[in-house]
C-alpha cells in the first residue's frame, strides 16, 4: 500500500519535473512555429505529397 | 531601399556574447506558414558569417547567431529578396520579459494541475471509503497535505504577489480574497488534520488555484498577442534613412537624425522627420498629413511635415526637428491625452471586483461573529467562516471575463479583425456614434480614371506612353487605366508641370492645365494631354468609394448608430462620397486638431464614439475616441493607436465586430449572474455549516465549467 502510493507520487513528480523542464527550456514559447515545423523534413523543405503541395 | 548597395551602420543592433559569438535580432513581417519559416531560416543561414537562424512564428522574431563576419545589412537584404519586410530589433528586455511571465504562469498552472489530480485522488478515497479505518484516514489526510500545501503555495504565487503589491498601497483587488481563501483554507485544514477531525479543504484549495490560474493564463495569452502586434508596429516605425554627410550617403536609423542633417528622399519615400526642402522644390503627397487626395507642389525652402511622401523629383531635406519633436510627436501628445482618458475606463471585471471584495469580507466576518454569538466554540465558528470564503471564491468570476474575451477575439481573428485589448470589445459594445475618415477609409484611397469612355483609345495609349515614365500618382493612375504598353522615348519630366516628349506633330505634353495652355478649372485631380497643336484632351480622376461602404453604413444605421464623416479633403469630393455612402452628417476641410476637437465635443455630450480612420491625421482622433478601428491599409501610427485593426482590405468585418462585441457583453453579464446565483445558493449553506468539503469542490468545478461553456457559445458551431 505504502509502496504503491510512493510509486504513484514518484511517477507523478517525475512527469511534473519533465514538463517543468520543457517549459523552462522554451519548448512552449512558439506554439505556432512548432505546429509549422512538423511539416518540414530535416533539410528544411516541405516534402511534396502525391498531389503536390 | 537597397541596403546592401550603401554602407549601413547597423552595428548598434548587434550584441556580443561572452563566448565570442555575435547575435542579431530582427522582426519579420508577413511570415505565417511552414513555407515562409523554411525559406527564411534557410535563406539567412546560408549567408556568410551566420551559424544559425531561428524564427519564432508566434512573435515574428528572427534570432541570428554567428561569428564576427555576421552582417546585419546582408540579412535584411536577404529578407527583402525573399519577399519579407524585416527591421532590426534592439535586443530589448520586453520580449524576454513577456516570455518569462508566460513560462512562470504555465509553471504554476502545471504544478496546480498536478496537485489537484493527486490531492483529489487521495481525498476522494476518504470521502467515498466509508469503512476506512481511522489510522489510514489520518495517513491519507497527511499525504494529501504533503502534496496540496506545497503545490498551492507554489502555484498561488501570482495571486500572493499581486495581493501583497496592492495591500502595500492600501488598496485591494480580487487577489486579496483569493490569497486569503487559499492560505486560510490550507491553515484550517492542517489544523483540522492535526486535531483528527474531517473538515479539510486540501483538494478545494489547490483546485481553486488551478481554475483561477487557467483564467489568468488565458488572459495572458490574449494580452501577449496584443502586445506582439503593438511591438511589430513600433519596430516598423524605426525606419532607416539615407543621410548625406561629407558628400557620402550613410544609412542611419531615423531616431539618430539631428537638426541640420541632410537626408535624401526619392520618389515614394516618406519623411520620418520635419524638415525644409533644401536644394529644390518637389511634389509631395500630403494625404497622410492633411487628408488631401491630390499631390501638391512645394518650392525649395518650404517646411515639410513628417509623414509627407515625395512624389516628384528626389530632394534633399534639411532636418529641423528630431523624430520625437516632429509632427508625429505633436500627434503623440494628442495620443497621450486620449490614452489617459481611456485608462479611466473601468472594465466590467473591475466593477464586479469592487462590489465583490467587501461583500466577501463582510459575509465571512458576519458568519464568524454569528456562530460565536450563537454559542459555538471558536474552532467551529472559524471553520464555517473559512468555508464561506472558499465557496465564494471567485473561480467562476475569474473565468467569466477572460473566457468570453478569448472566445470573442478568437472568432474575430478568424474573421479578419485584430483586437488589441480585451476591454476594447467592452467599449465597442457601448458605442452609439461612429465617425469615419474619408480618404482610404470609406474610399479605396486610389485615383481611378473616370472619363475613360470619352477618350479615344489611340489618345489614351499615347498619353499612357508618357505617363509610364513617371511615378506621379496621377500619371500612375493613367498608366494603370491604359494597362501595360511601351514607354515613349525621350520623356522629360518638369516637376510641378508635367511630362514632355518629341512627336511627329511637334511636342507631346501631359500635365496640368497651364502646361497644356488651357484655363484651369480648379479640379486638382485631372490631367491634360496635347499632341502638337491638336485639341487638348482632359483626363479626370476620382477616388473610388469602397464597394461595401454603403451597405456597412446602412447596417450601422439599422443598429441605431449615428454615422458621421470627417475629412481633410475639399468639400466637392467629400460631398460626393458622403452621398454615395448614404451619410448625411459630414464635414470637409477638417484638420487633425479639429478632428480631435470634434471627438472631444461628442464625448462631452456623453456620446460613446467609434472612430474609424487610416491616416496620420486621424491618429489623434483615434486615440480620443471611446474605441477606434483602423483599416488594414492604414498607416503604422494609426494601426498602432487604434484598439482594433481590420486585417483584410474591406470594411465589412466592422459590423461583425460590433455584433460580436455586443454578444460578448451579454455573455459576460450572464456569467456574472450565474456566478452570483451560485453564490446566493452556496453562501447561506456554508454559513449554516451545511457544506462538506466534497460539495464545495464539486460546486466550484461545476460553476467554472458552466461559465466556460457559456462563453463558448460565441464560437459558431461547425460540423467537423
Amino acid at each position: 500500500m505504502a509502496l504503491i502510493i510512493a510509486a504513484a507520487l514518484a511517477m507523478g513528480l517525475a512527469g511534473l519535473g519533465v514538463l517543468l523542464w520543457a517549459i523552462t527550456s522554451g519548448q512552449y514559447d512558439d506554439l505556432d512555429g512548432a505546429a509549422a515545423r512538423i511539416l518540414l523534413d530535416e533539410s528544411g523543405h516541405i516534402p511534396e505529397g502525391p498531389g503536390g503541395v | 531601399m537597397n541596403l546592401a548597395a550603401t554602407s549601413a551602420d547597423l552595428s548598434r543592433f548587434l550584441s556580443r556574447r561572452p563566448d565570442g559569438t555575435v547575435t542579431f535580432d530582427a522582426l519579420v513581417k508577413g511570415a505565417h506558414c511552414a513555407g515562409c519559416l523554411a525559406k527564411i531560416e534557410r535563406g539567412v543561414a546560408a549567408l556568410p558569417g551566420v551559424a544559425s537562424a531561428r524564427l519564432n512564428l508566434s512573435t515574428g522574431k528572427l534570432a541570428v547567431v554567428g561569428g564576427t563576419g555576421l552582417r546585419p545589412d546582408g540579412i535584411l537584404q536577404r529578407l527583402h529578396d525573399l519577399g519579407y519586410e524585416g527591421v532590426p530589433f534592439e535586443a530589448g528586455a520586453s520580449l524576454d520579459e513577456d516570455a518569462r511571465e508566460g513560462r512562470f504562469l504555465l509553471h504554476c498552472l502545471v504544478v496546480a494541475a498536478f496537485g489537484t489530480v493527486f490531492t483529489m485522488g487521495l481525498t476522494d478515497a476518504i470521502w467515498y471509503g466509508g469503512d476506512m479505518d481511522a489510522g489510514l484516514r489520518r495517513l491519507f489526510f497527511w499525504l494529501a497535505a504533503s502534496v496540496s500545501v506545497p503545490a498551492t503555495l507554489y502555484s498561488g504565487q501570482p495571486f500572493f504577489l499581486s495581493a501583497w503589491k496592492v495591500l502595500k498601497q492600501h488598496r485591494t483587488n480580487m487577489d486579496v480574497p483569493i490569497s486569503a481563501a487559499l492560505i486560510l483554507s490550507l491553515g484550517l485544514s492542517l489544523w483540522q488534520t492535526a486535531q483528527g477531525t474531517g473538515q479539510v479543504y486540501f483538494d478545494a484549495a489547490v483546485m481553486l488555484s488551478f481554475l483561477l490560474l487557467a483564467g489568468r493564463y488565458l488572459d495572458f495569452l490574449l494580452r501577449n498577442k496584443a502586445r506582439g502586434a503593438a511591438r511589430h508596429l513600433l519596430a516598423m516605425q524605426s525606419v532607416l534613412v539615407r543621410r548625406q554627410a561629407a558628400g557620402e550617403l550613410q544609412i542611419v536609423a531615423a531616431a539618430d537624425l539631428n537638426p541640420g542633417d541632410h537626408i535624401l528622399l526619392t520618389s515614394g519615400e516618406r519623411t520620418p522627420v520635419d524638415g525644409v526642402l533644401d536644394d529644390r522644390g518637389t511634389e509631395l503627397d500630403l494625404s497622410l498629413v492633411t487628408g488631401e487626395s491630390v499631390p501638391v507642389l512645394r518650392a525649395a525652402g518650404t517646411a515639410v511635415s513628417a509623414g509627407s511622401i515625395v512624389t516628384g523629383a528626389p530632394v534633399l531635406l534639411r532636418v529641423t526637428a528630431r523624430v520625437e519633436n516632429s509632427l508625429v510627436a505633436d500627434l503623440a501628445r494628442l495620443l497621450e491625452a486620449g490614452r489617459q482618458g481611456k485608462s479611466l475606463y473601468v472594465t466590467l471585471a473591475d466593477r464586479a471586483a469592487r462590489a465583490y471584495v467587501p461583500f466577501v469580507a463582510v459575509t465571512a466576518l458576519a458568519v464568524l461573529a454569528g456562530w460565536l454569538w450563537a454559542g459555538a466554540d471558536f474552532a467551529q465558528a472559524l471553520t464555517n467562516a473559512v468555508t464561506v470564503l472558499i465557496v465564494t471564491c471567485p473561480c467562476a468570476l475569474g473565468l467569466a471575463v477572460p473566457a468570453v474575451q478569448v472566445a470573442a477575439t478568437g472568432r474575430l481573428f478568424r474573421d479578419g479583425i485584430f483586437v488589441k485589448s480585451g476591454d476594447a470589445l467592452e467599449r465597442l459594445a457601448e458605442i452609439d456614434h461612429a465617425v469615419f475618415d474619408k480618404t482610404g477609409t470609406l474610399t479605396l484611397g486610389k485615383l481611378v480614371l473616370e472619363n475613360r469612355d470619352d477618350i479615344a483609345p489611340a489618345i489614351l495609349e499615347q498619353a499612357a506612353g508618357l505617363a509610364r515614365a513617371s511615378s506621379h500618382p496621377l500619371a500612375r493612375a493613367l498608366a494603370a487605366a491604359a494597362g501595360e504598353g511601351p514607354v515613349t522615348a525621350a520623356v522629360t519630366e518638369i516637376v510641378g508641370c508635367g511630362l514632355e516628349a518629341p512627336s511627329q506633330a511637334g511636342t507631346q505634353r501631359l500635365g496640368n492645365a497651364a502646361w497644356c495652355n488651357v484655363p484651369d478649372d480648379g479640379n486638382g485631380a485631372s490631367l491634360w494631354f496635347r499632341d502638337g497643336v491638336a485639341a487638348p484632351v482632359h483626363f479626370i480622376f476620382r477616388d473610388q468609394i469602397r464597394p461595401e461602404s454603403r451597405q456597412m453604413v446602412a447596417d450601422l444605421h439599422r443598429r441605431g448608430i449615428v454615422v458621421e464623416m470627417l475629412t481633410g479633403d475639399r468639400s466637392i469630393p467629400a460631398g460626393e462620397i458622403a452621398g454615395q455612402a448614404g451619410i448625411s452628417l459630414w464635414c470637409a476641410t477638417v484638420g487633425p486638431k479639429e478632428k480631435a476637437d470634434r471627438l472631444r465635443a461628442l464625448a462631452a455630450r456623453g456620446q460613446r464614439v467609434l472612430m474609424v480612420g487610416d491616416g496620420i491625421n486621424d491618429a489623434g482622433a483615434l486615440a480620443l475616441a471611446h474605441v477606434s478601428i483602423a483599416p488594414g491599409t492604414a498607416t503604422d501610427i494609426s494601426q498602432r493607436t487604434a484598439d482594433m485593426v481590420l486585417r483584410g482590405s474591406t470594411l465589412s468585418p466592422l459590423v461583425e465586430a460590433l455584433d460580436v462585441a455586443r454578444k460578448a457583453r451579454r455573455l459576460v453579464i450572464q456569467n456574472f449572474v450565474l456566478a452570483a446565483l451560485y453564490n446566493a445558493a452556496a453562501v447561506p449553506l456554508a454559513a449554516l455549516g451545511l457544506v462538506t468539503p466534497l460539495v464545495a469542490a464539486a460546486a466550484m468545478a461545476s460553476s467554472s465549467l458552466l461559465v466556460t461553456l457559456n462563453a463558448l457559445r460565441l464560437v459558431p458551431w461547425r460540423a467537423p
